[in-house]
């Protein structure tokens, strides 16, 4: 038996990926529902051991992407291939290298959890042996005091739970997550966050969609952007993040400071006591800026940086885009 | 490859799983059908005491229970799949079944077997709930048997039909009150079709229902009102016409797989 199976948050031991295959390779997937494109020739491919954070306004296509790849969606026309396997031929192979939380609550009201994650690894062909790892995944969701509970009786955020232990009960090696941190308390979001950054850095692909770009910043080293069933880009969080040049600095000036008339043009904001300054990555450095304070022997109570976040980033590149 | 599964263990935990659901509401899914059951059987065989069976040495009542029991076979087969296709579907938690490595053919085997499980289950409460006051004999095994599986089966797959195309539990119930409950009643449970009008007899000879029955009799007493052999074909028929549409819409993702 290899030192795998025992439990540990190790998933790489479920057979069957292809070498040097990507774990998913889209290609040119395309699902219309009646006039609208949900998918539109839609190509994408993440690499193994990958964090990827996929994200889009409402209504993007992201949903229907991730539900192409497990199989509740039939695209139209296109190929997916998860570990090297195509999702439809050899289906088999490919869902149990897939785990999904889908984005939708759904739970079995008739059964207790520790039923609903023993069902669950039958599916996929999990015996007794899983019981170590189930226990551990009860353990790391903290359903420990819920185990014996009817899923009817489980709070929103418990059932959310029980879903992310479902597609982990058979350590698939590549993991999709619809908006796992949707309604849930800053306790699981947190437990979430560690754990996703475990089983990652024990070889498991992670593919995540959120709308707090925050999250998607923290936690993804490759980031895609989907509107209207398009991929619009794909990059790295840094040179995603590196493609807004500003840079903002806020000071907090004592009452009645006034700021030289050099800076004014920079002000972004001002709020009780503070201005923003946005700066250019290229065009204003910070020292000129901290130069001309000086000169005017502005009195500086406070200040710090701050980046530019992906939210920015990603207003600019859809919203921004839509009303352009 | 992937020695280290089972290919099996994903179908015998849908099945499991299918089984669990209806003998955890089995007050429903048993006891219900066979009380009712037991109140036709009372009500008729008291009301129509005395009648002849149109068959030689059975007494009327001999000749219900058999027509009553496929009745329940007929309606808790059909019940089984329709309902439990449905309430996950609406509760959204088929997902977990469509998401699962399992086949069409393993996902509709596990849904008719718990089906068939349930309405044998019926079958024998029920002949042991009579047995006390109706003597029955089987005098073909096989055939019994036989017709029990193709019946069952036909109206398991039926009822997976229903579940996928139903958008409401009315669909559902308005299928079981217009279709099967008026199909199982003119098709000879409480009497021979020998005793209709000719132009009746002959439009029950397109019952499919009629067969069903009447063949699961002729397990019984060895004699029915058709041969044999024409309702094990009737049932066959029936079977694999329905599970190949069942089928076929379970490949396709009919309504299931958006
Ligand atoms: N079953 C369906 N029938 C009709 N239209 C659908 C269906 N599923 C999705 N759509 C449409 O396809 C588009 C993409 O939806 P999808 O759920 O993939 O978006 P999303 O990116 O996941 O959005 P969100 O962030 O809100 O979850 C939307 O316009 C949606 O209305
Ligand atoms: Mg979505």
């Amino acid at each position: 038996m290899d030192a795998r199976s025992q439990s540990s948050i190790a998933t790489g031991n479920v057979p069957g990926g292809v070498a040097d295959a990507p774990a998913l390779d889209i290609v040119a997937v395309s699902k219309r529902y009646g006039d609208v494109h949900a998918l539109d020739g839609l190509d994408l491919r993440i690499e193994c051991g990958e964090y990827f954070g996929l994200l889009g306004p409402n209504g993007a296509g992201k949903s229907t992407l991730i539900n192409s790849i497990s199989g509740l969606v039939r695209p139209d026309s296109g190929s997916i291939r998860v570990l090297g396997h195509d999702n439809r031929s050899e289906f088999r192979v490919a869902r149990r290298l897939l785990g999904v939380v889908p984005q939708e609550l759904v739970f079995d009201p008739f059964f207790k959890v520790e039923d609903v994650l023993r069902i669950q690894a039958g599916y996929y062909g999990c015996g007794p042996e899983a019981q170590p790892w189930i226990e551990e995944l009860i353990q790391r969701l903290d359903l420990g005091f819920k185990r014996r509970a009817s899923m009817r009786t489980l709070s929103g955020g418990q059932k959310r739970r029980v879903m992310i232990a479902q597609a982990l009960v058979h350590r698939p090696q590549v993991v999709i997550l619809d908006e796992p941190t949707a309604g849930v308390d800053v306790e699981l979001r947190r437990t979430l966050w560690k754990f996703t950054r475990e089983l990652n850095a024990a070889g498991t692909t992670i593919v995540l969609t959120t709308h707090y770009l925050d999250e998607a910043q923290a936690l993804c080293h490759r980031i895609a952007i989907v509107d209207h069933g398009k991929l619009k880009l794909v990059e790295t969080t840094e040179a995603l993040l590196a493609r807004n040049p500003w840079r903002f600095l806020q000071l907090k000036l004592a009452a009645g400071t006034v700021l030289p008339a050099v800076l004014e043009p920079l002000v972004a904001s001002r709020t009780n006591g503070s201005v923003e300054l946005k700066l250019h990555r290229d065009e204003h450095s910070i020292g000129e800026v901290m130069a001309a304070l000086k000169a005017a022997d502005v009195d500086i109570l406070d200040m710090h940086t701050r980046e530019p976040r992906l939210e920015d980033v990603f207003i600019d590149l859809t919203y921004g885009a839509r009303n352009g | 490859m992937a020695e280290a599964y089972s290919d099996v263990r994903g179908f015998r935990t849908l099945l499991a799983k299918e089984i669990r659901r209806f003998v955890s509401v089995i007050g429903q899914t048993v006891t219900a059908p066979v009380v009712t059951a037991l109140l036709y059987l009372v009500v008729f065989a008291q009301a129509l005491r005395g009648q002849p069976s149109s068959y030689p040495d059975v007494s009327y009542t001999q000749f219900l229970v058999p027509g009553l029991i496929m009745m329940s076979v007929l309606q808790n087969a059909f019940a089984n799949t329709s309902s439990s296709l449905t309430q996950s579907k609406f509760m959204g938690n088929l997902v977990f079944v469509l998401m699962a490595p399992l086949s069409t053919l393993e996902i509709f085997g596990a849904y008719v077997l718990a089906a068939l499980l349930r309405a044998a289950l019926v079958v024998v409460v029920l002949i042991a709930a009579t047995w006390p006051f109706v003597h029955l004999v089987i005098e073909r095994p096989l055939a019994l048997i036989a017709m029990f599986l193709l019946a069952g089966g036909t109206l398991a797959a039926l009822g997976m039909i229903g579940g996928i195309v139903a958008t409401k539990f009315d669909h559902l119930a308005a299928f079981q009150n217009f279709v099967v409950m008026p199909l199982s009643f003119l098709s000879g449970v409480f009497y021979s079709i020998h005793s209709l009008p000719p132009f009746w007899e002959q439009v029950s000879r397109f019952n499919p229902f009629f067969y069903l029955i009447d063949g699961f009799r002729y397990g019984f007493f060895g004699v029915g009102d058709a041969p044999i052999l024409h309702s094990l074909l009737w049932g066959l028929g029936c079977f694999l016409l329905v599970s190949t549409v069942c089928i076929t819409m379970l490949k396709t993702g009919y309504k299931l797989r958006a």
